[in-house]
């Protein structure tokens, strides 16, 4: 199906099935019960996951497949979320040509980005990407003030011009309130609460573009990985001096393959700036460059599904993780005796809350050190576990070779 | 002039911090050979050296001073170091003064041990793997080490002043025969910059003139060989780390008093001394020094007000500018020689 093998076919069903069903899947606890803060179904964070996902499935293109370590993708996330707010400010507050012209503006960036950065590799590549991130970064906080607002950063004004209202839908603002930003009509935070016995799941309508626009990613990355285009990507993983013995310039399929994961992330960051109408420069620091190569790493490197896992992973710990706080670890141990109930506190409490990032870091060090295919190859490991013991006997008996 | 003379030597002590960054980064890749983004964590944890020593110095206990009273009349209660009580008041209050330098001597074990520790039980076992592993890992490790400074210290900057000889500025500009006030720099910038030179040249001394140097030289221009001649390598690179760690620390350390520590001060320094080392040439001490001047004292012209009217911002992206243009000129850096992580 979809010009891909059966494989490939049944993975891509099973994510689509996972994002439609995302806001009851991820509310796996009755409402008003004490676990009901680990549900992870309102529509902020769901949209969270699947625009990182998309931002990590286009950094692990690059990555993944040509073993280029960008320290500098944030810049594409940055420069396609100003995009997007510039034209739902200028155009029409409908998000589809907010996200098809941030993906043009971050690919027309990734192009220049990559034209120089891609002369050099390895461990030179990762600097460059990141000196031209920081100094994005540096452009969009200060001297690009008039584009990007600066230190305020941007969001959408009652007196933008929006000249497209009518032709797009949802653009006026009549009624003295900023209009919201929509698809035909359609405003992204609008949601559909439906209350089945304990639980309340909202089908929250950004989501579900952001979902959609999250499966046709994905979908195009594995045609990317399954095409000669990937193949040709993985060979200079492999060995970019013997490709260009063999009297092939790698250098256009490089920077294709740039561009393509720039574009990713300019999707990514139109994608943000239409769910919240509001861009600050700090999107583009280089530890939000950092953050993607985290998730793409706990995932599994140059795999599919393995970026999306990574990006929900981290997300999730970002949003739930940090909420506990020392009050819910004690009830949360309120059956052990005193003293004991305060030890446990007191050795969880710096991993926990505000120090996540510990526990974010300390992970992040055991899967390169223990998992370098992340969780993806740690899933492949547990199965071949279960097999080797279920086909012990057979392999015992078939004879050396 | 005095206007260049003043942004000079302004450029000069961030300068120097780069520099001196740069130096251990370069000195782990040449021997090594391993891309250390735990580097910057290195400097922070340099300068939270001097916060816990002057931490330790002022810890006091209650005493009734019976010759103040409250509005009351009960004897106040007053917190007095217990270093007074083994040094006497004035001996520990100068002692107290004087706490950044003599953390100095404190920071010189603590970071050669953290350096040999990190080198030992991480680094270690990252020579073989690909350099994106390594900035992986301690990329990882940078984050870790942050976090617990965060945790233990808090995430506001702690002032830890120069000692009050330090204290003021010196007229320079009059002692080279400008009008009076026209060039006033502070006495501890020149004391961090005096400090990297002898730093630096400490280093350099120790590589160029010591046996040990010498082996470490000949290690990095071939391992193999001099493992073949049966001398530990190993431990003497292990050793080398834990200098580096130990410099980048002392740079911490100096630097307090001109920029309060914080616990992504580490953070804020990495990416530039990454591109310093690039700029100087990925693997050349020279270029890493020369390329850590060059652009501190750069930085600071960028931020000359006659500039900043010119083309606004300019100062936060000319390192990143030059680092660029240096690259797309001269692909190996200043002084960076052939066949250096060109693979």
């Amino acid at each position: 199906m979809f010009g891909l093998n059966k494989k490939d076919t049944s993975l891509l069903l099973i994510v689509a099935a996972l994002v439609l069903l995302a806001p009851i899947i991820l509310n796996p606890f009755p409402e008003g019960s004490g676990l009901a803060q680990f549900n992870a179904g309102y529509p902020d964070l769901m949209q969270r996951f699947v625009i990182f996902g998309i931002f990590a499935i286009g950094f692990n293109i690059l990555f993944g497949l040509t073993g280029y370590l960008s320290f500098g993708h944030a810049a594409f996330l940055g420069a396609g979320s100003y995009a997007g707010m510039w034209m739902m400010k200028l155009l029409s507050i409908n998000v589809i040509p907010a996200i098809i012209f941030s993906t043009i503006i971050a690919g027309v960036i990734s192009l220049a980005i990559g034209w120089i950065s891609l002369r050099r590799s390895g461990i030179y590549f990762s600097i460059l990407t990141l000196a031209f991130a920081q100094m994005a970064f540096a452009l969009a906080a200060s001297v690009l003030t008039p584009i990007t607002g600066g230190e305020t950063g941007l969001q959408t004004n009652l007196n933008d011009p929006r000249i497209l209202p009518q032709f797009l839908g949802g653009g006026s603002s009549v009624d003295g309130n900023i209009p919201k930003p929509s698809l035909f009509g359609m405003e992204v935070s609008s949601s559909f609460e439906l209350p089945v016995a304990g639980w309340l799941w909202t089908f929250n309508w950004g989501y579900y573009i952001c979902g959609f626009m999250m499966l046709v990613a994905f979908y195009l990355a594995i045609r990317i990985f399954r095409s000669p285009f990937g193949l040709m990507l993985k060979a200079v993983k492999s060995n970019q001096q013997r490709m260009n013995y063999t009297g092939l310039n790698t250098g256009p399929y490089m920077l294709a393959c740039f561009v393509i994961s720039g574009m990713y992330a300019g999707l990514a960051g139109g994608l943000m700036a239409a769910m919240d109408p509001q861009v600050g420069a700090e999107r583009m620091q280089w530890t939000a460059s950092g953050e993607v190569v985290l998730m793409t790493i706990l995932g599994g490197v140059g795999t599919l599904i393995g970026p999306v896992l990574g990006a929900g992973l981290i997300k999730y710990f970002e949003n739930i993780f940090s909420k506990i706080n020392d009050n819910l670890l004690h009830q949360w141990f309120a059956f052990l005796p005193d003293g004991l109930e305060d030890f446990m506190v007191t050795i969880i409490h710096p991993f926990i809350g505000k120090g996540w990032h510990l526990t974010l870091g300390l992970m992040f060090m055991a899967i390169v050190i223990f998992l370098p295919g992340g969780l993806v190859e740690g899933g492949q490991r547990i199965r071949k576990m279960f097999n080797r013991r279920s086909e012990e006997p057979a392999t015992k008996t078939t004879p050396a070779e | 002039m005095d206007a260049i003379i003043l942004q000079i030597l302004n450029g000069l002590d961030k300068g120097s911090a780069y520099a001196l960054i740069a130096l251990g980064l370069t000195l782990i890749f040449g021997t090594l050979g391993v891309v250390n983004f735990a580097h910057g964590a290195l400097f922070m944890l340099g300068a939270f050296c001097t916060v816990t020593l002057s931490r330790l110095l002022t810890l006091s206990h209650e005493v009734v001073d019976p010759t103040r009273k409250d509005f009351l009349g009960n004897p106040l209660k007053v917190d007095v170091p217990y270093i007074y009580d083994i040094f006497g008041e004035t001996t520990g209050a100068t002692i107290i003064d004087w706490a950044v330098p003599l953390s100095i001597l404190f920071a010189i074990p603590v970071m050669i041990g953290i350096g040999v520790l990190m080198e030992r039980g991480l680094i270690k076992h990252f020579y073989k793997r690909p350099h994106a592993d390594q900035i992986l890992v301690t990329f990882g490790l940078a984050i870790v080490l942050q976090e617990i400074i965060k945790y233990y210290f808090g995430a506001n900057q702690i002032p830890a002043p120069a000692p009050q000889a330090f204290v003021g500025s010196l007229d320079f500009g009059a002692l080279v025969g400008f009008e009076p006030g026209a060039i006033i720099y502070p006495y501890w910038r020149i004391v961090y910059f005096c400090f990297a030179m002898i730093l630096i040249g400490a280093v350099f001394a120790f590589l160029q003139f010591t046996t040990f140097g010498m082996v470490v030289r000949a290690g990095m221009a071939d391992r193999e060989t001099v493992g073949l001649l049966g001398i530990n390598i190993d431990r003497r690179f292990t050793i080398m780390f834990g200098i580096a760690a130990a410099v980048a620390g002392l740079a911490g350390v100096m630097y307090t008093p001109i920029n309060s520590p914080n616990y992504h001060m580490g953070m804020d320094f990495l990416v530039i001394s990454f591109v310093v080392v690039v700029v100087g040439g990925m693997g050349s001490l020279p270029g890493a020094v020369l390329a850590g001047f060059v652009l501190g004292v750069l930085e600071s012209f960028a931020s000359m007000r006659q500039v900043i009217e010119l083309l606004p911002g300019v100062n936060q992206v000319v390192i990143y500018l030059a680092a660029i243009v240096i690259l797309l000129t001269r692909p190996r850096g200043l002084l960076g020689r052939r066949g250096v992580m060109e693979d």
